[in-house]
């Protein structure tokens, strides 16, 4: 299909470029109709290769968090969950705006597209 | 290919030496040195000479080409080797693999080995690149993904952070039996000292996490037909497993349902036997979640029971089911990969049973008629999942 890349950027890339454009797009196979995450070159245990980038809808459900301690002067406690996309997929991510420990399973969630260290993230909020 | 084809392997191989060395605080010493300590000493414990040695398998925190760089320390010119890196079942992967090129006549004598020098070393090492899609929302991995399945397990089936801590409580209990252990001479834990230690990464707290130490081990593996004339009671490799499903813990299809589930009853099925035939069951618990999701995956209970089971001290000394005998993870040692000293146990109890001399326990410590061992292996994050069934010779 593409032995020669030059010139092109792979999935993990696009995806970064579009986090940057202020874009949440997530991938979808045409022929099967699913979407999937993280990106890939195919979907993954079938191997199509008809793919399409969709801007996520951003609504999502916690399909489990933790609170990760850490001392107030490295910046204090933090949230990681595992979020449920409406579309299906999971992902890691941040639900910030509440407690860390405080965000439980089944909540509904939002993303908005942030910033961690300098680079553009996928960040959640509890509707 | 079928069934028959696979369990082929059944019996075919067995383990006729093993040692730890370095277990605890090995300061001054590199991992290396402990890794190859250990072999010298499982090769002693098994009567056989280094020059017969033609199958090397070794995996570390520390050397990216482990089984090369260890053949090239010991001075082995290994005819196959492999350093297959899948985490901390790494070994008992590498002992189906030793399995196989031992059966196929690629090789005559097999070592598999670790070695670390972790704790001494300034604490947890481990050579895993950064996961795309995790690592800019800063895990504290692998912890962060153990967390995250506690989490979910308790949701799914009320477990509470009590039926963790009990899990962790049995483990010492155990080790207050073990010499060997790291925390033999600490005294035992309640409950309440687990919930009331230093929370980590919520629901785990520091005493649901394994211990930091240093440690290196060894196994020396022949074909059956040699194996019975070495000095030692052999152990014979009754079945053989392995499954993975994710490397990534936001790739993971279940996080209540690991694939041990498949690498158990594979390895169950090539052994003929059952778990409730087991006489010890060796579980890798790397923190208290582990247990309870390998004891349900692995077939000793039904899905969300295993907090019953744990109960009462149920797993300890004075319980129905033996399991981490040593005190595991949590109790006995823990030197970054856990894989081969849950081997060790497994085959330990089963030597023991047979009358060789593997070391003192206190009273309860060993078990007694031991004849089946299970010893389970995780790697990454609940991720590769190997199942390897021990057995002494009249169980083949």
């Amino acid at each position: 299909m593409a032995e020669n890349l030059t010139g092109t950027v792979g999935p993990e890339q696009q995806f970064k470029n579009f986090l940057s454009e202020g874009k949440f797009m997530i991938q979808r196979c045409k022929s099967l109709n699913k979407f999937f995450f993280h990106p890939r070159v195919a979907f993954p245990g079938s191997g199509e290769r008809d793919l399409e980038w969709v801007e996520a809808s951003g609504n999502g459900e916690v399909y489990s968090s933790s609170c990760n301690r850490r001392l107030p002067e490295k910046g204090g406690d933090f949230n990681l969950s595992l979020i449920t996309l409406e579309e299906g997929p999971r992902m890691m991510a941040r639900v910030e705006g509440i407690d860390p420990d405080k965000v439980e399973i089944g909540q509904k969630v939002k993303a908005r597209i942030s910033s961690l260290n300098g680079e553009p993230a996928v960040i959640f909020d509890i509707v | 290919m079928d069934q028959n084809d696979i369990n082929r392997l059944r019996g075919k191989t067995a383990v006729v030496g093993l040692a730890e060395s370095g277990c605890g605080l090995a300061s001054g010493w590199s991992a290396m040195e402990i890794m190859a300590t250990a072999v010298h000493d499982a090769l002693d414990d098994a009567g056989i000479k280094l020059k017969e040695v033609d199958g090397v398998f070794a995996a570390t925190a520390f050397h990216s080409m482990a089984a090369m760089s260890l053949s090239e320390y010991l001075g082995v010119k290994p005819k196959f080797a492999d350093g297959s890196q899948i985490g901390g079942s790494s070994f008992l992967s590498h002992i189906l693999t030793a399995a196989m090129a031992l059966d196929a006549g690629l090789i005559n004598v097999a070592v598999v080995a670790y070695g670390s020098n972790q704790k001494s070393a300034g604490g947890f090492k481990t050579i895993s690149e950064a996961m795309p899609y995790e690592a800019q929302y800063q895990p504290r991995m692998p912890v962060t993904a153990y967390a995250l399945s506690a989490k979910r397990y308790m949701n799914e089936f009320g477990a509470t952070r009590e039926d963790l801590a009990n899990v962790a409580v049995s483990a010492r209990d155990w080790a207050l039996l073990n010499p060997r252990a790291y925390t033999h001479q600490d005294g035992p834990l309640t409950v309440n000292d687990v919930l009331s230690a230093r929370p980590i990464v919520d629901p785990l707290g520091k005493l649901d996490c394994c211990l930091v130490t240093d440690g290196g081990a060894a196994v020396v593996m022949t074909r059956s037909d040699r194996a019975k004339d070495t000095k030692n009671t052999p152990i014979y490799l009754l079945g053989a497993a392995m499954e993975h499903h994710h490397r990534m813990i936001s790739e993971m299809p279940d996080l209540v349902q690991t694939s041990a589930i498949e690498s158990g009853k594979r390895a169950f099925s090539m052994s003929g036997y059952k778990p409730n035939d087991m006489s010890t069951i060796q579980l890798y618990d790397a923190f208290t979640i582990n247990t309870l999701l390998f004891l349900e995956d692995l077939g000793f209970c039904k899905k969300g029971e295993a907090k019953e089971l744990v109960k009462n001290n149920n797993t300890g000394p004075a319980g129905n089911l033996k399991v981490n005998t040593n005190g595991g993870g949590l109790s006995c040692v823990h030197p970054g990969m856990y894989g081969l000293f849950v081997t060790l146990e497994a085959l330990r109890q089963l030597r023991n049973a047979s009358g060789d001399d593997v070391g003192q326990r206190l009273d309860g410590g060993w078990i007694d008629n031991a004849r089946l061992s299970v010893a389970h292996g995780n790697g990454g994050v609940l991720s590769s999942q190997v199942t390897n069934i021990w057995g002494v010779s009249d169980t083949l």
